[in-house]
């Protein structure tokens, strides 16, 4: 191994710069006065200022937090349910088909389930007159549908791994099943759940092209926001926006890394 | 007292059966199989200047007759016209080598991982799957700045002097390679770097022992052993991006066209949405195989591991 390290290391150096340089200019130019991103002409923080002066941007950002969150909570319900269903009930009835909803959403192309997820909200509001326009409700169950699948991964493996000793300890002594699960499953699968929930969470808040297709007027989310600014060409405001949500994600996960790293028997 | 306290696990178990299994399976049901079965609808439908723009399938004529009135024009359409096709070939093109050049990086990277020190591990990892947390879309938007003629390379490169006019990247082909790669990376090196970490490296040893030479050792046992990883990270890359849309929409140009991007063109700004419909099912139908494909071998893994 050692001999053959070198290689190996200069592809891995290769690989991080590549994924990282980009970001770093990202940040580095969102500190640059000039107007055009190409050339340094100084450093200054005005681009934040007329970020956070942006009421447009400030309000599909409001948005895309608040569907974001009822998306992940949602998500995070049903994937662990599905999570249940597959760890738990064994070979049940149906279970190919189980599985198939559930990795699907994971590789299908955005633009099939946008369009399809469009198409769908069409023909019920033509049927039974719901959903009554589209905006909130409408992406929120987009992203649900496809977070779930998500959610459903994470927790399947914190399941699979689970001690099942403890919840027959707890059977033994005479708990019932909702009691057991409820008191020692979920607190041992939290972590799961919470890395769920900030999953399903940042999906949501990125996505642009289901929410293109499901949005209506007046519901413009925070991407949907960003490309139309972008497809304008590079802009300084943009370079600050993407400063500050790389900061807060990486506080996010560095606040969780430490916090599961603290926990006892992780 | 033990009659009754079986019958309630019988009960309660089979409440958790049906909350479990039925509440995922309605939802995904619901806003999955049917959406997509009402894009097949659609796609056998004819544009209209109505609102939803497109035909009804069937109607009920006098005599409570029903009439079903399918139209093959869409998929006629994109037959005949070129664009389509070289849009759909152009797909699976950038697709596969995207796929190539994601495994052929992904895999010393994931490889490197998984054998680092283990206090190093958690680290590296964690830099892998920190930039698929931020967003898609900004750092797709990051290459623009960097690409464009007067963008950030073209000047590091007259800077050094390897080149003495700006290239033309954005906007070509090598462009939405480049951003391809960039964003789908970590999907290929997670499901890889799991698969080498679960490898029995006492296998090598064996091989190493056996006087066998590393290179050897690597292409008769670990590289077979990996290719579940392989194929699960190949497919990961793959299936998403053969329908992308943002990456040939900002970084790609007209020689570059992909079905996503066509799609979108057909739904938003032509509104033709039986014709988007048609893509779609088009794509769906490309996509079957790769997806069987993973969703088998996945079953063979979770069997052996049970």
């Amino acid at each position: 191994m050692k001999r053959r390290a070198w290689p190996l290391l200069s592809i891995l150096a290769f690989g991080y710069a590549f994924l990282y340089v980009p970001i770093l200019l990202l940040i580095l130019y969102s500190f640059n006065e000039s107007r055009l991103v190409t050339v340094w002409s100084g450093f200054s923080v005005k681009w934040y200022g007329e970020l956070f002066r942006n009421q447009q941007l400030l309000d599909a950002a409001w948005l895309s937090v608040r569907i974001a969150a009822v998306n992940a909570t949602v998500a995070v319900v049903l994937g662990t349910l599905a999570a249940n269903a597959l760890v738990r009930h064994g070979r049940f009835r149906g279970r190919a088909g189980f599985e198939l909803l559930l990795t699907a959403p994971l590789v299908m192309p955005d633009v099939i389930i946008g369009l399809s997820l469009l198409l769908l909200f069409v023909a019920l509001q033509q049927s039974i007159g719901w959903p009554d326009g589209r905006g909130f409700t409408t992406i929120a169950i987009a992203h649900i549908t496809f977070s779930t699948a998500y959610v459903a991964v994470v927790v399947r493996a914190r399941l699979g791994q689970m001690d099942a000793a403890l919840e027959e300890a707890a059977m033994d002594l005479g708990a019932r099943p909702l009691g057991v699960y409820l008191q020692i499953t979920l607190p041992l699968i939290a972590p799961a759940l919470l890395s769920g929930w900030l999953l399903a969470f940042t999906l949501s808040l990125d996505d642009l092209v289901i929410a293109s297709f499901v949005s209506g007027p007046g519901a413009t989310t925070l991407p949907m926001m960003v490309y139309s600014s972008v497809r304008m060409g590079v802009s300084p405001q943009i370079n600050a926006l993407a400063t500050l949500i790389v900061a807060i994600v990486t506080l996010a996960v560095v606040i969780a890394g430490i916090s599961l790293r603290r926990r006892p028997g992780r | 007292m033990g009659i009754v306290s079986s019958q309630y696990a019988r009960i309660s178990r089979r409440l958790s059966r049906l909350l479990n299994i039925g509440l995922p399976y309605l939802w995904l049901g619901l806003f999955f199989l049917l959406p997509v079965l009402i894009v097949l609808q659609i796609s056998l439908a004819e544009p209209t200047l109505a609102q939803p723009p497109y035909t009804a399938l069937w109607e009920w004529v006098d005599d409570g007759l029903l009439q079903i009135q399918i139209n093959l024009g869409n998929f006629i359409l994109i037959g005949a016209d070129s664009i389509y096709l070289a849009a759909f070939l152009n797909s699976l093109w950038v697709a596969f080598i995207c796929t190539l050049i994601c495994l052929l990086l992904g895999y010393p990277m994931a490889y490197a991982i998984a054998t680092a020190p283990e206090r190093w591990r958690a680290l590296l990892l964690m830099l892998i799957i920190l930039p698929f947390w931020t967003s898609f879309l900004i750092r797709v938007y990051a290459w623009m700045g960097i690409l464009n003629a007067n963008g950030l390379l073209n000047n590091f490169l007259l800077w050094i002097g390897l080149i003495n006019e700006p290239l033309q990247i954005l906007h070509t082909q090598t462009a939405v390679y480049i951003g391809v790669v960039y964003s789908y990376l970590p999907f290929m090196i997670l499901p890889l770097y799991a698969n080498l970490t679960r490898l029995d490296l006492t296998l090598l040893e064996a091989a190493a022992d056996l006087g066998c030479r590393p290179i050897r050792a690597f292409v008769k046992i670990t590289l077979p052993l990996s290719m579940a990883g392989i194929i699960a990270g190949s497919m990961l890359v793959f299936i998403p991006v053969v329908g992308e849309f943002v990456i040939p929409d900002l970084l790609g140009g007209p020689g570059s066209l992909m079905v996503g991007k066509l799609l979108w063109t057909e739904f938003f700004s032509n509104q033709d949405w039986p014709l988007a419909s048609a893509l779609a099912i088009l794509l769906l139908a490309l996509l079957v195989v790769p997806f069987v494909l993973m969703q088998r071998l996945q079953q063979n893994i979770d069997g052996s591991r049970l």
